[in-house]
């Protein structure tokens, strides 16, 4: 494989377990725009571990998705008091403090960022996407997803049906948190490299959009959305190398891009996959299965 | 009979005004009870009261013995207590299998998997019982009202309940659905499942009530058997006006 593909392939990968990252508490109607915080948390800590510590590579990328889940987990008591917009500014506020906090500690590297020696190749981060979507799957089966779901549509009832709104919550919220830590782990090792400012608010604002646009609904929502957000600008960017009247898709396939954006927002403001979708294109499916 | 359910000198405001005044009223057990009334009288606000949407201000509940005033909204669907709603509450993006399984979610483990045979059987089961059958994938935002409809009375009974609490279930139903309810909710009290129904269907409540508690203006005006319900004064004021009860109306 090319190393183009190989690392196409890598940063779909990485998108996709940043993308349940966000869908995770999405999917509970928890809207979290901080999702760039807790790749960071995950990114340095595992770094920080197989540069300064000498740790292998595994441990150290589940202790990052283990530092970035404990964060989310104590942060979510004060996140959940809040709801909509509030709670976007929030999460959005949370990612800005853990860059500041990561600015600001030299032996991480300020804001040089820091350089890590050990490689995430392929072998690596498509198993722990592959590891994310199965988990993902798995738990949107079980009660606890099915309670999650049932938060998304109506607090209210599922609570009088027994779900426990602030517990179901908390476990969402960290769930995602400890993704978006594993993310990060990948994203540091298949760079060598992470900084503060290219996970930033854009990078939150990104994989938001994956998760809305491919849709909260199902558990394959967000794979198609890391899916098309991952292979569509770069397919504009190949589609302009090939054909010279297509120049212009060079520099303008953001353009394009964010065209299409506007066109999903108004054709589809659910989300491109939908339960009534996955009914229509396999009928019969969901009396069997719940995801 | 013992008392299924008892409200005593419950009180309930929303800002300066007081929705439910003193009202205390007993739900025998393994009744049919009706709690009617014209609209804005606070049926809808005591269900909210008994299913723990809202706190009380003064007084006190008992269920099935205990006093569950202080009790969690959670905790008083594990003590045997569901219900449906006036407007459709199913998870529109659920299933119409899924959102029977809520039903019991308060006794399942949260990692059982929803699509064990077993908890799919169940589920299956009680829609075929309802004469739903024929719906289990679909997404419920698809279906009929009165389809809907029905649904919530089946999630509600998945919760095994003993007091079954249903807002309005008739309403909205053609009189053929309106009959399959009413034969459900008897096969229902039959198990002696205690049914508290709030309804304006008067029909529907004299072929399934026993028992009938009428609220005005937030208080409790009548307490007594369907057949005598019609005949009280207060009833037909409270229906009618005071000048169509002089002219000699009827309810």
């Amino acid at each position: 494989m090319s190393g183009y593909l190989s690392g196409l392939l890598a940063m779909l990968s990485i998108n996709v377990v940043v993308a349940y990252a966000v869908f995770m508490p999405a999917s509970a109607g928890l809207l979290n725009l901080g999702v760039a915080g807790f790749v960071l948390l995950g990114a340095y800590t595992a770094g920080a571990l197989t540069s300064l510590g000498d740790w292998s590579l595994a441990p150290a990328l589940l202790a990052g998705a283990a530092t970035a889940g404990l964060i989310a987990f104590l942060i979510s008591f004060a996140i959940l008091r809040t709801r909509g917009i509030y709670m976007v500014l929030a999460t959005f506020a949370f990612a800005e403090v853990v860059a500041g906090v990561l600015l600001n500690i030299p032996s991480l590297g300020g804001a040089a960022g820091l350089s890590v020696m050990a490689y995430a190749g392929l072998p690596v981060v498509v198993p722990c996407a592959a590891a994310v979507v199965l988990l993902m799957v798995w738990l949107m089966r079980t009660r606890f997803g099915l309670a999650v779901r049932a938060l998304h549509d109506d607090e209210s009832v599922a609570n009088l049906f027994g779900v426990n709104l602030r517990l179901t919550q908390v476990v969402a919220f960290t769930i995602g948190g400890a993704i978006g830590g594993l993310g990060g782990g990948l994203l540091v090792h298949q760079f060598n490299f992470i900084d503060v400012q290219s996970t930033g608010v854009l990078f939150s604002i990104y994989v938001l959009l994956y998760v809305l646009m491919g849709g909260t609904q199902t558990v394959w929502g967000p794979l198609f959305g890391a899916v098309f957000f991952t292979l569509v600008p770069e397919g504009l960017r190949k589609l302009s190398e090939l054909d010279p009247s297509l120049k212009f898709l060079e520099g303008g396939r953001y353009m394009v891009f964010g065209l299409a954006v506007v066109l999903l927002m108004m054709w589809r403001p659910q989300g491109v996959i939908t339960r009534t979708l996955m009914e229509a294109l396999l009928p019969g499916r969901s009396a069997r299965r719940t995801t | 009979m013992s008392e299924a359910l008892t409200l005593d000198g419950v009180s309930k405001s929303f800002g300066g005004l007081k929705v439910i005044n003193d009202v205390s009223f007993r739900v025998p057990e393994g009744s049919r009870t009706a709690l009617i009334g014209p609209n804005g009288a606070g049926k809808s606000t005591v269900f909210n009261l008994i299913s723990g949407v809202y706190p009380i201000d003064q007084g006190r509940i008992q269920a099935l013995g205990q006093d569950i005033t202080g009790y969690t909204v959670p905790q008083r669907v594990r003590h045997g207590i569901a219900r449906s709603f006036q407007n459709i509450r199913l998870m529109p993006h659920l299933s119409t299998l899924e959102n029977v399984m809520l039903g019991e979610h308060h006794r399942s483990h949260p990692l059982q998997l929803v699509g064990s045979a077993r908890a799919t059987a169940r589920a299956r089961r009680a829609l075929e019982d309802a004469g739903l059958g024929t719906y289990p994938g679909q997404v419920v935002a698809d279906l009929p009202y009165g389809v809907q409809k029905r649904i919530e009375v089946v999630r509600a009974l998945m919760a095994e309940p003993r007091i079954l609490l249903l807002d309005e279930p008739a309403a909205g139903l053609n009189s053929t659905e309106t009959k399959d309810l009413r034969l459900l909710l008897e096969r229902v009290s039959g198990q002696g499942i205690t049914l508290v129904v709030v309804e304006h269907d008067m029909p529907f409540v004299r072929h399934l009530c026993n028992h009938v508690v009428v609220l005005n203006f937030g208080s409790k005006i009548f307490e007594g058997s369907a057949e005598s319900v019609s005949r009280d004064p207060l009833v037909l004021e409270a229906y009618l006006g005071s000048a169509q009860v002089m002219e000699g109306g009827h309810a």
